[in-house]
């Protein structure tokens, strides 16, 4: 049996506290690319081009269906075949973004759709122009049923992170994972990430749900 | 060298991979199953010991992360004298966590069965017992279908962490051959061709006729 | 299904063409056809209504002058251009979207379900069209919507978002947000259908004033025998995708010819 040494927790904090810091500017790095990405994915799926539509369709669906930690092996060893070199960095967060921009687009999609037919007929009984029917109408009332899904993936992203450890980002798990080699202690550090993971996204869910009231409560769409 | 001649040279391992993927998919699953229908009720229970229990442990394995927890079994738990061979630790670590996301579905599902049938089966005098397993979950379970069908492509992908561990499986293989070849186009490209065949062939038709043939029985169709 | 376009005018010339002219116009899902080779005219300031069964396809007819169904075969003018199609070299072509546009700028439209924006005001609702389509600046906009909304009675509601009106206003807001587009054209389809009884009046009256101070085309689908008998010009059975019959009010509701008429206006006043 082994004994938890309170000791090696403070003395192991202050590299924990600076692989958090990198665990958040990861996971929100990926997710401003993801959000940006998403919603080119789901115009282009909207577009009237059939093979545009098609393509980013069934592209969506490969990277939703296949596992991130292949995408970020993929991502940051197929760049150096071809030349192109990427920082661990650079690559990690592509694959990250794109893999949760495909499920970005779905969300938003699922918003869009919410939006009643009637709100789309009513823009075009006022011959609103398509762009501004999106910006003015539809995106507005789009947001609200989208933010619980955004926020999930926003957590998602950050419980993912982990799996750039792989090619080497510094974050929480690379962190614990070097501690572990050197120290052969493996139940303190993996201890204190999951404590940190937990400790980070239990509320998150919390204030997720208090934003959502309140983008509904400004857009004055509450009953 | 061409891309056939690399399925030819390493075709057998990736087989060797896929093979295990399925079963630590299939394995997973099964687990996820479990521990979903048993926390997902016990979240639901009257007694706020078995309640919390269920909380608890929901909270815990959907706020921490895969790969955290699957290190955490694997590495850890043999300090305590649990010692679980990769393979198990692999499937089980998918499971438990996916679970917990299961466990969400049944409980939405269950609440998601109108009061009007919770009502109509207290009209008939059915035990409690009746009520929940003649009434409300098939129709629980015709509800919560469509959500799980994500939920099992989630498994599928999670079960690729188990490399991480040394399990065998299709990531792990791939990633050998890159290390050994540099190829990593054709590894990886091929890795994530074949899970997505697995997903699109095997998962998605598999759950999608399951879901008509329910929704027929309980005559939802 | 390609057509012979050259038995349509490429405009209507002459001074007395209709305001509103649909010209064997087809609509079909699949095999169900909903309106087979309509025609019909509905002249400047004319108050024309639409009754009859459902799926009939009374409907149908205004959501296609709103383009808001797309037609297969015909042709409908407005102000005696055609609306759905455009000349291009000499013939008829299907109209693009910028022609589609400009010629819809002349109607406007009230729903069922009122389709107010649930994420604007009262106000903000009947602004949104002029300050973002007309690009008036926004004190004409809102000089202009509080004056249609003090006329429909809702100027006190302003600054309400929709989810806090009942039907009854909400459908006036619609009607004043319709307005606010000055069309020369207006469609209410079925506006009193999905409100309570004891407030259909609201929205009738509103109907009423604008018949008697406004120059407006107008064509009405209602169920509302009493009112379409009392408001307008020329009432319109249609049955089976086609117009059955149609005449002034006096004539088609107190001495219908067709024995479908007669047979729909007696299950009608049975059913009240």
């Amino acid at each position: 049996m082994i004994e938890w040494q309170w000791e090696l927790v403070w003395e192991l904090a202050p590299r924990f506290v600076d692989a958090t810091g990198k665990t958040l500017m990861a996971a929100g790095g990926g997710y401003g690319i993801a959000v940006i990405l998403g919603l080119i994915f789901v115009v282009a799926q909207r577009t009237p081009i059939r093979v545009l539509t098609f393509t980013m369709r069934e592209f969506v669906e490969l990277v939703r269906s296949t596992p991130l930690l292949l995408q970020i092996f993929f991502v940051y060893y197929v760049g150096p075949q071809f030349g192109l070199i990427l920082s661990p960095w650079t690559a990690g967060l592509i694959a990250i973004g794109v893999h949760y921009g495909a499920y970005l687009s779905e969300v938003y999609r699922g918003g869009i759709e919410s939006v009643s037919k009637g709100q789309w007929e009513a823009a075009k009984a006022i011959n609103l122009p398509i762009v501004r029917t999106y910006r003015r109408i539809v995106l507005p009332q789009a947001l609200p049923p989208a933010i619980a899904g955004m926020g999930n993936y926003l957590v998602g992203i950050f419980k993912d992170t982990p799996m750039l450890s792989v090619i080497g980002v510094a974050e929480l798990m690379h962190t614990a994972t070097t501690i572990g080699a050197e120290s052969y202690r493996y139940l303190e550090p993996y201890t204190m990430v999951g404590a940190i993971f937990l400790a980070l996204s239990l509320p998150a869910a919390f204030f997720i749900n208090v934003f959502e009231k309140w983008v509904r409560r400004t857009l004055g769409m509450v009953k | 060298m061409t891309y056939v001649e690399f399925l030819q040279a390493h075709s057998g391992r990736m087989i060797d991979g896929t093979i295990i993927t399925v079963y630590q998919f299939l394995l997973s699953t099964v687990v996820a199953i479990g521990i979903a229908i048993l926390f997902g009720l016990m979240k639901l229970s009257k007694n706020l010991a078995v309640r919390s229990v269920a909380i608890i442990y929901i909270e815990i394995f959907r706020g921490t992360s895969l790969l955290v927890q699957l290190f955490w079994i694997f590495f850890v738990l043999p300090l305590f004298g649990i010692h679980l061979d990769k393979f198990t630790a692999g499937f089980l670590a998918v499971g438990l966590n996916m679970g917990a996301y299961g466990a969400e579905l049944v409980r939405g599902a269950i609440l998601a069965v109108p009061q009007g049938q919770w009502e109509a089966a207290i009209a008939l005098n059915m035990s409690s017992r009746k009520r929940m397993w003649r009434v409300v979950l098939p129709q629980a379970f015709v509800i919560m279908l469509p959500p799980w069908g994500n939920l099992i492509i989630e498994i599928l992908k999670g079960t690729a962490l188990v490399a991480l561990i040394s399990v065998t499986d299709l990531m792990f293989e791939v990633r050998q051959i890159n290390i050994n070849t540099f190829l990593s186009i054709e590894a990886f490209g091929t890795a994530i061709i074949i899970y997505y065949l697995i997903a699109r062939l095997f998962v998605t038709p598999v759950m999608r006729a399951f879901e008509n043939a329910m929704s027929r029985k309980i005559g939802r169709a | 299904m390609t057509e012979d376009m050259s038995q349509y005018p490429l405009r209507l010339d002459g001074d007395d063409f209709p305001m509103v002219r649909f010209q064997k116009v087809t609509k079909a899902y699949g095999s169900l056809v909903v309106l087979n080779q309509l025609d019909l005219d509905v002249s400047a300031g004319e108050m024309v209504t639409i009754i009859g069964p459902s799926g009939s396809g009374k409907t149908t007819v205004l959501r296609m002058l709103m383009t808001l169904e797309t037609i297969n075969s015909g042709v409908i003018y407005v102000e005696g251009e055609p609306l759905t199609h455009m000349e291009r070299d000499g013939r008829l072509v299907p109209a693009n979207s910028a022609h589609i546009r400009r010629i819809r700028s002349k109607i406007g439209m009230c729903f069922q379900h009122f389709n107010l924006f649930p994420h604007m005001t009262a106000l903000g609702n009947c602004m949104e069209g002029p300050v973002q389509v007309l690009r008036l600046p926004r004190k004409e906009a809102e000089e202009r919507s509080l004056e249609l909304l003090e006329m429909v009675g809702m100027a006190e509601k302003r600054d309400q978002h929709p989810s806090r009106l009942s039907g009854g206003q909400q459908q006036r807001v619609a009607i004043a947000r319709a307005l606010a587009m000055r069309p020369k054209i207006m469609l209410f389809d079925e506006v009193t259908s999905a409100l309570d009884p004891e407030v259909i009046s609201e929205v009738t009256n509103v109907i009423r004033r604008l018949v008697d101070t406004h120059n407006l085309t107008m064509l009405m689908v209602t169920h509302q025998m009493g009112f379409a008998k009392e408001i307008s010009d020329r009432v319109c059975f249609f049955f089976d995708g086609s117009i059955e019959e149609q005449g002034s009010p006096a004539k088609l509701f107190e001495t219908p010819e067709r024995e479908r008429t007669k047979q729909f206006l007696n299950a009608v006043l049975e059913a009240n």
